[in-house]
């Protein structure tokens, strides 16, 4: 992703358009990123209770995974996570994995 | 050229020349807090306001800080603004310093320069706005009254062009507090050369948009880099501004003052209106006497204006860069001596520079003791800073 030049962006940090803090990245010091790996995850719901930044979404359905059926899975919101591996860390099952940012 | 039509000569003291200059600005808000030697600016304002000669909001605020905050605030909706502090309310206003150059607006603020606590000084020297060199304001430091009023007036139209907010500097006191005659505009022609033109953003119900939002890692440095920018520019702008008042008024100034630096041997470079007058003096002593001695006043002390200063101290043997101030603990105490030392360096002027400390509470500086720089520059190259009329 490129973003704008310091000549290209508004003067004086101006944000122009309301409403616009839905599409802010606010993870862009991340260095390490969390990776859930759902055949492990036994929804505990301790990640999503951990995150300091709620950005463990939970999403409602009908999830099988291996012989098991879920009606529920957590997902990253990698735009607002900042890698601080807090949910890794709780994590009982060792099923979030964290894993360096692409350069 | 527009010369104006009637010529007005008052007497008053640079902070009334403020006060006129503001009021010749048609300002829309102002924000009052009293500190000396400030307090008669915005005591005549609210004169002013209350007779109905200025048709301005005039808000009382319960500190420095909250004085910023309210023109920031006043500033971001697109008011013509103005305040006015000095010292320790210019201290406590450091944190609304860098929000209002961050966000560049163009408030225009007068500091009549007095030293900071402790001990406690109501006294003059510089030590107050040379700590607030570094952040991103535009700083003049006029050395007559003409001068601040005709200074306040082209800051409003420099702080406009370059969305930038704008000190205007000049000796508390020594300059606040004494009165010299000083010719005032027309204000229908001052409101000619200061045409309010639309901002890119203003807070606005109709087109809202946020200021002063956050910058994580990915941003800020480019917001930062801006502000790097427009210093640059506004150095440019002020030569313009500069040249246009000059056009419509009569008077210009320049960004740098060379005084009898034609054939100098030796300058003392320095700022304000008692080493200034002072130097002069002790210039026209020391020829007399037979030095070639010449004075460069910085007028525009940010951005810093290299080049002229560079031109200037050319042709000289040697030099003295006299600071009213003391910036501890670094190469050099001077805070200018500093500046010029990295401009000479940066371009590969190689000449003997010498800081010397003076005038610092508002000591007493003679003619006699700035001609006496002139003999020690041609006795030979000093390493060490001068602390001119310290008991040690």
């Amino acid at each position: 992703m490129s973003l704008p030049k310091a000549t290209e962006l508004p003067i004086g940090a101006v944000v122009t358009e309301p409403g616009s803090t839905r599409r802010y990245s606010t993870a862009g010091w991340r260095t390490l990123k969390p990776v859930i790996h759902d055949d492990r995850c036994v929804r505990c719901q301790l990640c999503w209770l951990y995150c300091p930044e709620g950005t463990i979404a939970e999403v409602r359905g009908v999830f099988k995974v291996g012989g098991k059926t879920y009606d529920v899975k957590y997902e990253i919101i990698y735009d607002h996570c900042k890698g601080c591996g807090i949910c890794a860390n709780e994590c009982p099952t060792k099923a979030i994995e964290m894993v360096p940012e692409a350069p | 050229m527009q010369i104006q039509k009637t010529r007005k000569i008052e007497a008053l003291t640079s902070n009334y020349a403020v006060a006129y200059a503001v009021k010749a600005a048609d300002v829309d808000v102002i924000a009052v807090y009293p500190i000396t030697p400030q307090t008669t600016i915005v005591e005549k304002l609210s004169e002013f306001v209350a007779n109905g000669e200025l048709n301005a909001e005039l808000i009382h605020v319960e500190s420095e800080h909250s004085a910023l905050s309210a023109v920031v605030g006043a500033s971001a909706a697109g008011a013509r603004v103005f305040t006015a502090t000095s010292s320790q309310g210019l201290e406590l206003a450091h944190e609304v310093l860098h929000i209002a150059s961050g966000m560049r607006l163009p408030i225009v603020m007068a500091v009549p320069t007095r030293a900071v606590s402790a001990p406690i000084s109501i006294h003059n020297d510089y030590g107050d706005v040379m700590n607030a060199r570094d952040v991103g304001w535009v700083i003049y430091i006029a050395a007559s009254a003409q001068e601040v009023y005709d200074t306040v007036i082209q800051a409003y139209r420099l702080a406009e062009r370059a969305l930038l907010p704008v000190i205007v500097a000049y000796d508390g006191f020594l300059m606040s507090h004494t009165v010299e005659p000083v010719e005032l505009n027309d204000e229908e022609e001052v409101r000619k050369f200061l045409p309010r033109t639309p901002r890119p953003y203003t807070l606005n119900p109709r087109r809202p948009v946020t200021m002063g939002p956050l910058a994580s890692p990915d941003w800020y440095y480019e917001f930062k880099y801006q502000q790097v920018l427009a210093l640059q520019e506004a150095y440019k702008i002020a030569k313009d501004v500069d040249a246009e008042y000059s056009r419509a008024f009569g008077r210009g100034y320049g960004v740098v003052e060379a005084y009898r630096m034609e054939d100098a041997d030796y300058a003392i470079v320095t700022y304000g209106g008692a080493a200034y007058g002072n130097a002069k003096a002790a210039a026209d002593l020391a020829r007399e006497r037979g030095i070639a001695a010449g004075v460069v006043r910085i007028r525009l002390y940010r951005p810093f204006p290299t080049a002229d200063v560079l031109k200037a101290i050319s042709g000289v043997k040697a030099l003295a860069v006299l600071d009213r101030a003391i910036m501890f603990g670094g190469p050099a105490e001077g805070p200018l001596y500093r500046d010029v030392a990295t401009a000479m360096y940066m371009s590969g002027l190689d000449k003997p520079a010498v800081n010397v400390i003076h005038g610092i509470g508002q000591r007493t500086m003679y003619v006699e003791d700035l001609y006496k720089i002139y003999t020690m520059l041609r006795e030979g190259p000093r390493k060490e800073v001068v602390f001119m009329g310290v008991r040690i």
